[in-house]
């Protein structure tokens, strides 16, 4: 894949119309490198100038903060506002919405102010400005249900951009009792990703596993890496990945468009 | 003699205000221990929240069985405090039912609607009761239930039911006074309810009547002026402090976090390359403790919410921490806080500052093992009834935790160095950022 770079783009006297912030799991972490290869598929397919930070890219911060660690946070932030303004940069995309929050809502008080959209905000802009559309009919009645990741939903009340995703792809959105403002977590935020669950009598993601597979789901969609993550173990621990699929949109879409 | 009873009425009444005006103003003062936080922009906003959520009871609906019985409750109460202004200047004055020359026909509507609302409550409190005893309702048989807040909530219920009985009693009474052409007992009322209640007191003689309409009466608002000085006791606070709680809340996205201004003059300082390095300290940068290990620590409005509580356990319900048997219950975070400045109020009530007693909000009330299980999910905050946010005082706790005390789980440590070192969560080399660029 040729994934331009900001410094590319800068050197040859470019600007691209959005940044695509790929993340910490988006570039390193396997399962979540699929997530951002569709996303960049769709991307391509639309014709978005677009441009990464490359190894310019990194950690915004945010297990940092959520373990109680605001030096390290900002140390990370404003080093990543720095590199980002010298850019000039206006527009950031993320497929991440751990990223996506702390952009959005903690960088502006440290000097970074810009325009963030989860990918799943920006798919939806994309397609009402007649850049992209949807038309594969791959999942077309299939049952999908849809996790809210708390960074999007509650934290952000993203709650519909996703969903209208769904419908658009023909599928038969099936809700879990729990959803939108009252979603469950996947257990990996607050850094919760990054250790050992407390004693307890089960694991989030297993609840949440088992909350999903009421609607009886042939796929579980996610729009966060590390709910995807969460999401597939839970399946895996209940032996139902060869009937039950979790997907980030990103992925759906570019398959449904066979991208 | 003629006016003994109004002198024991004003007596009564005026104790009563003396202490719930002291109590008041220990809880103000126990919130003021808390430090400064900016919430006084968009007031419209605020006055619309505070309409929205604690006058017009919102949130409560998103459970409807609980929503709908509360509301009652709380008409109800607004209702029938409208008949205290005239039971207080009845006492005062020694008048019998002094709006009723007034109000004429609308005295009578007046009355029949406290007597329907009345019946109501107490059907609605005898519900409360039956989903906490009989039904028990999960949430409300949690390990922090247990002593003092599993009695106060049944106490409060209690409380109404007696002071119901009491005041239909009293109409009950009253009315076979009327009928009896007592001329104390002007015609006056309309009491749908309470004439169901009079076979009860049929048989007393008209003398003993008066006894116990007078007995009724006075019970009713002795009862009331108690429930009064018992709030401040009681999670029953909220009835007060739901209204400057949630007009208070926060505004922004619940994703953005507190930034600390303290750590990031230090960080500025850091990346300025310009910086020397040997300067003396900057005498602008107090050292300041960073995060919250005691309530001194927390902001006024988190020790507001302490006090707003009303441990109805919406938030532990939704806490997927606590769903899955974790130690972490959000409420608990809240009755711990109120239950530490409570301590702390005390310290200064018997020393007159704070004293030193060995005893913090960390550990000694909330554990570490509880703060490590949050998800950050913001599940509680967005199921509170009254704007509530017990998320934010488990950030400032960790926050003291990991910046003071370095003491965060091994594993988080391992991610925070990898952040450190590599940028990036786990071991892995920045400059690899876009090897996946060129995986298939
Ligand atoms: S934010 Fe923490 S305490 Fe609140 S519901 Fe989520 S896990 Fe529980
Ligand atoms: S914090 Fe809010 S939701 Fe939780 S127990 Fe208290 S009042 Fe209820």
């Amino acid at each position: 894949m040729n994934i331009p770079t900001l410094s590319e783009l800068s050197a040859e006297g470019k600007k691209p119309e959005v940044l695509f912030w790929v993340g910490c799991a988006g570039s390193f972490d396997e399962r979540a490198k699929k997530i951002t290869k569709s996303f960049i598929k769709i991307l391509h397919k639309a014709g978005v100038s677009f441009a990464v930070l490359g190894s310019e890219e990194s950690c915004t911060g945010d297990p940092a903060k959520r373990a109680g660690n605001e030096f390290l946070f900002q140390m990370q932030a404003m080093t990543n506002i720095e590199v980002m303004n010298a850019y000039q940069v206006r527009r950031i995309v993320t497929t991440c919405p751990h990223c996506f929050n702390t952009l959005k809502n903690e960088y502006p008080s440290l000097g970074g102010q810009f325009e963030v959209m989860h990918h799943t905000t920006f798919i939806n802009t994309l397609i009402k400005e007649k850049r992209f559309t949807i038309s594969g009919s791959v999942y077309k009645g299939k049952r999908i249900t849809y996790h809210d990741p708390c960074y999007l939903g509650r934290a952000n009340q993203v709650y519909q951009a996703p969903r209208e995703l769904i419908k658009k792809l023909d599928a038969e959105l099936v809700e879990m009792k729990n959803c939108k403002s009252k979603g469950l977590c996947c257990g990996a935020g607050g850094a919760q990703m990054f250790k050992e669950p407390e004693k307890g009598n089960k694991d989030i993601n297993i609840k949440r596993t088992e909350q999903a597979m009421e609607t009886q789901p042939e796929i579980i969609a996610a729009a966060c890496p590390f709910c995807n993550t969460m999401m597939s173990d839970g399946v895996k621990n209940k032996e139902q990945e060869n009937k039950i699929h979790v997907q980030d949109i990103a992925e759906l879409i570019s398959k449904a468009e066979d991208l | 003699m003629a006016y003994l009873s109004n002198i024991i009425f004003a007596i009564l009444l005026v104790t009563a205000i003396f202490f719930f005006r002291k109590n008041i103003l220990f809880v103000k003062r126990n919130i003021q221990m808390g430090k400064a936080i900016e919430r006084k922009d968009h007031a419209q906003k605020r006055w619309s929240n505070m309409i929205r959520v604690a006058l017009g009871q919102s949130k409560m609906v998103t459970r409807p069985i609980a929503g709908i019985l509360h509301i009652v409750v709380y008409i109800g109460f607004i209702v029938i405090n409208i008949e205290l202004l005239e039971i207080v200047l009845d006492g005062l004055i020694g008048t019998h039912r002094v709006f009723a020359p007034f109000l004429g026909k609308a005295y009578d509507l007046l009355i029949a609607s406290f007597e329907i609302l009345a019946a109501l409550v107490l059907i609605c409190v005898v519900l409360f009761w039956l989903r906490r005893n009989t039904i028990r309702v999960k949430r409300f048989w949690k390990p922090e239930m247990r002593g003092w807040p599993k009695k106060d909530a049944d106490y409060i219920l209690y409380f109404e039911i007696v002071l119901m009985t009491l005041f239909l009693s009293m109409n009950a009474t009253d009315l076979l006074l009327q009928d009896s052409g007592d001329p104390y007992y002007i015609r006056a009322g309309s009491f749908p309810v309470s004439e169901l209640m009079t076979p009860l007191f049929s048989s007393f003689s008209p003398s003993m009547l008066v006894v116990l309409e007078r007995s009724f009466w006075w019970m009713h608002i002795i009862g009331i002026l108690i429930f009064l000085n018992y709030l401040y006791y009681s999670k029953h606070l909220h009835i007060l402090l739901a209204f400057p709680n949630t007009y208070f809340q926060n505004l922004s996205p619940k994703g953005k976090f507190k930034n600390n201004e303290t750590v990031t003059k230090e960080v500025k300082l850091m990346l300025d390359p310009n910086a020397d390095p040997y300067a003396p300290p900057d005498d602008d940068i107090v050292l300041e403790k960073f995060g919250a290990s005691d309530i001194t620590d927390l902001n006024w409005v988190q020790l507001m919410n302490a006090y707003t509580c009303t441990e109805c356990g919406r938030c532990t319900d939704e806490c997927p921490a606590n769903q899955t048997g974790k130690l972490l219950s959000p409420r608990k975070i809240m009755m711990d806080t109120r239950d530490r400045m409570e301590e702390v109020g005390r310290n200064i009530n018997q020393n007159g500052t704070i004293q030193d007693d060995d005893k913090q909000l960390l550990d000694d009330y909330i554990t570490r093992e509880e703060l490590w299980a949050c998800t950050s999910c913001n599940a509680c905050v967005e199921s509170c009834p009254i704007g509530i946010d017990p998320l934010s005082i488990i950030m400032d706790m960790r926050q003291y935790l990991v910046m003071e005390e370095s003491a965060a789980p091994s594993d988080l440590n391992n991610m925070m160095s990898n952040i450190e070192n590599n940028g990036a969560p786990w071991p892995f080399n920045n400059q690899d950022r876009m090897l996946w660029a060129n995986e298939n």
